[in-house]
């Protein structure tokens, strides 16, 4: 019997943000993967997939915009929120707490270049040709 | 060298006398930030203890709950509490009174609070179906690279202006900075018996944990995956709690040294009993102890390349020690790391995490103090519980009293940041209003009531 699990368990194809909700939390993956989707003119653009151990939803952190993607679970995921009004008081007084966001961040952004990178040769490649 | 100038380098040696949260939290952020840093530090744990044993040998003796703050916190830091850890997730905390009582759940019933043992388990146990929460960060400080000796440290010594480490038939070891985290419940004043130090241990009074075996599945049934807690008219008693774990329920007693008398009385309460299956012997345990806790900081928790951590320095009055151990130990790191190891660094850049949590204590035994006023009449609990029901029935009505119980009772918000939630008027207005009522009130109810926690409202 399993009883030790923390946070919520979503369903498969369950939405646990919705695009252009105002965000007050980011997330934690527990257990499972989700997706990130971008939802465009009535279609689904699949941005990315996060797995345990990552986060999601931290823009809403840091910005007081809308979110910018949706998320869902693929397959049961069970995510933990930080609320915002817990994590920035704390990161107020232990700026040191923000190192590991920053550094996925970071990641991520270097992951974003290298792909910036990739689509810009494929469309040079097709405009040679 | 001027004192000021003292820094971590490296090759630095850090020695961390005791394996407990504090020590492992210190160990893991002080090789965390040394690796973002560029420096090379080495950082061995001594602890003689082993956590994966079942009954006191192996345990820290503490109810063992991870706070909804702390639970996010390390999430944040990457730290996810396994469910080989976690015994039992909480998502509501249940307040009984002898008048009725009240559930406070967190937002979308998510189970944001940790049950764990920080040992092994309670005495009897057959099966270790769940591992030590203690153990579980010492491995992660060793993950980091911290090396743990498994020997009792005998005495700190100052040779050529550095601390040593003795263990009995061993070859003392040199270190360039020491963290003492060594909890209330050692003798601490003994390792420095030979080294003159402003250090004063903190005061202490003595609680009081059990642990029941009931099983998993009673206890899904009879306490589900809530927390209880009981504001009772009882003298000297400042907190009770029943907590569900995995097959165990641990209860946990804070106030003026606990004696056998009270916890009598506590336990013939009919709500109490209540909380536990008709039969069970209350009186014949699976294991208890009664451990000293920290309820005074111990002034001048630092020297030149010296640190008190966790209970055997500054922590949070009551509640969310572990949290307390985490918030120390990381000023600790943090300073040693990014800011040097003098006495003098240390009281700019150490001292001022304690002195908050102390401040924050003094607001809290006010707090306290207040709440004994409620104890101690009946009007006055029934003008909680109306309260919390009264804003349950009206949904998008603020939560004054819920918001404030529920942090009072997860320990997840500073002292200070309860207390400014009890400056609203809508706080002293629905109160005064309820507590006119029940004092005029022949009404004698024996409620069950929900109330959802809203943490998003703004008070």
């Amino acid at each position: 019997m399993t009883t030790g699990e923390l946070g919520k368990l979503y369903q498969h194809g369950e939405y646990i943000v919705r695009q252009g909700e105002i965000g007050y939390c980011m997330y934690v993956i527990q257990e499972g993967t989700v997706e990130i989707i971008l939802e465009e003119e009535g279609e689904e653009i699949l941005l990315a997939k996060r797995k345990a151990g990552d986060f999601f939803g931290e823009m809403a952190l840091f910005d007081r915009d809308v979110r910018s993607a949706s998320v869902r679970a693929l397959g049961p995921a069970r995510i933990l929120t930080v609320d915002k009004k817990n994590l920035l008081p704390r990161i107020h007084q232990d700026p040191s707490m923000a190192f590991r966001i920053l550094e996925i961040m970071s990641n991520r952004i270097r992951e974003l270049l290298l792909e910036v990178n990739r689509l810009t040769e494929i469309t040079k490649q097709n405009n040679t040709h | 060298m001027p004192s000021s100038q003292l820094q971590l380098n490296d090759h630095s040696r850090i020695g961390v006398i005791g394996g407990g949260p504090a020590g492992s939290f210190s160990s893991f952020f002080l090789l965390d930030m040394a690796m973002r840093m560029g420096i090379k530090i080495e950082v061995d744990i001594y602890e003689p203890r082993d956590f994966t044993q079942a009954g006191p040998s192996g345990c820290n003796m503490c109810g063992g709950i991870i706070s909804e703050s702390l639970v996010q916190i390390l999430a944040t830091e990457g730290i996810n509490l396994p469910t080989t850890v976690v015994q039992r997730g909480i998502d509501s905390y249940v307040l009984h009174t002898d008048i009725g009582n009240v559930t406070i759940e967190t937002p979308l019933r998510e189970k944001r609070i940790g049950a764990v043992h920080r040992g092994g388990g309670p005495r009897d146990v057959i099966e270790f179906q769940w591992d030590s929460f203690d153990r579980h960060l010492q491995d992660l400080a060793v993950s980091k690279g911290a090396r743990v000796i498994p020997k009792r440290a005998d005495q700190v010594i100052w040779e050529n202006g550095k601390p040593q480490i003795h263990v009995r038939n061993q070859d003392a070891q040199e270190y360039d900075l020491i963290i003492v985290a060594t909890g209330v419940n050692a003798a601490t004043h003994k390792l420095f018996k030979n080294v003159e130090l402003k250090y004063a241990p903190p005061s202490t009074t003595k609680t009081h944990i059990r642990e029941y075996y009931l099983g998993a599945e009673k206890i899904e049934q009879i306490l589900g995956t809530s927390m209880h807690v009981f504001l009772l008219d009882l003298p000297r008693l400042e907190f009770a709690a029943v907590i569900p774990k995995g097959d165990y329920v641990s209860l946990c007693l804070l106030g003026e040294d606990i004696d056998k008398e009270l916890l009598t009385t506590f336990l013939d309460t009919p709500v109490v009993k209540n909380c536990f299956p008709d039969g069970l012997d209350l009186d014949a345990p699976s294991c208890w102890c009664s451990p000293r806790i920290n309820i005074v900081g111990a002034s001048d928790p630092y020297a030149d390349r010296l640190l008190f951590v966790g209970d055997c320095g500054v922590t949070r009055l009551y509640k969310d020690g572990i949290g307390a151990a985490y918030r120390i130990a990381k000023a600790a790191a943090s300073t040693a790391v990014f800011q040097g190891i003098s006495a003098d660094t240390f009281e700019k850049f150490f001292f001022p995490a304690c002195r908050n949590v102390e401040i924050d204590n003094t607001i809290g035994k006010l707090i306290f103090m207040f709440t004994k006023h409620i104890q101690k009449r009946t009007f006055a609990r029934q003008a909680v519980i109306n309260m919390v029901a009264s804003e349950q029935s009206k949904p998008g009505k603020k939560r004054h009293m819920s918001t404030v119980l529920w942090d009072m009772f997860t320990g997840s918000a500073p002292y200070e940041k309860i207390l400014l939630r009890t400056f609203h008027p809508g706080f002293w207005g629905g109160f005064l209003l309820n507590l006119g009522s029940a004092l005029f009130s022949t009404k004698k109810p024996t409620t069950q009531l929900s109330v959802t926690d809203d943490s998003d409202m703004t008070v």
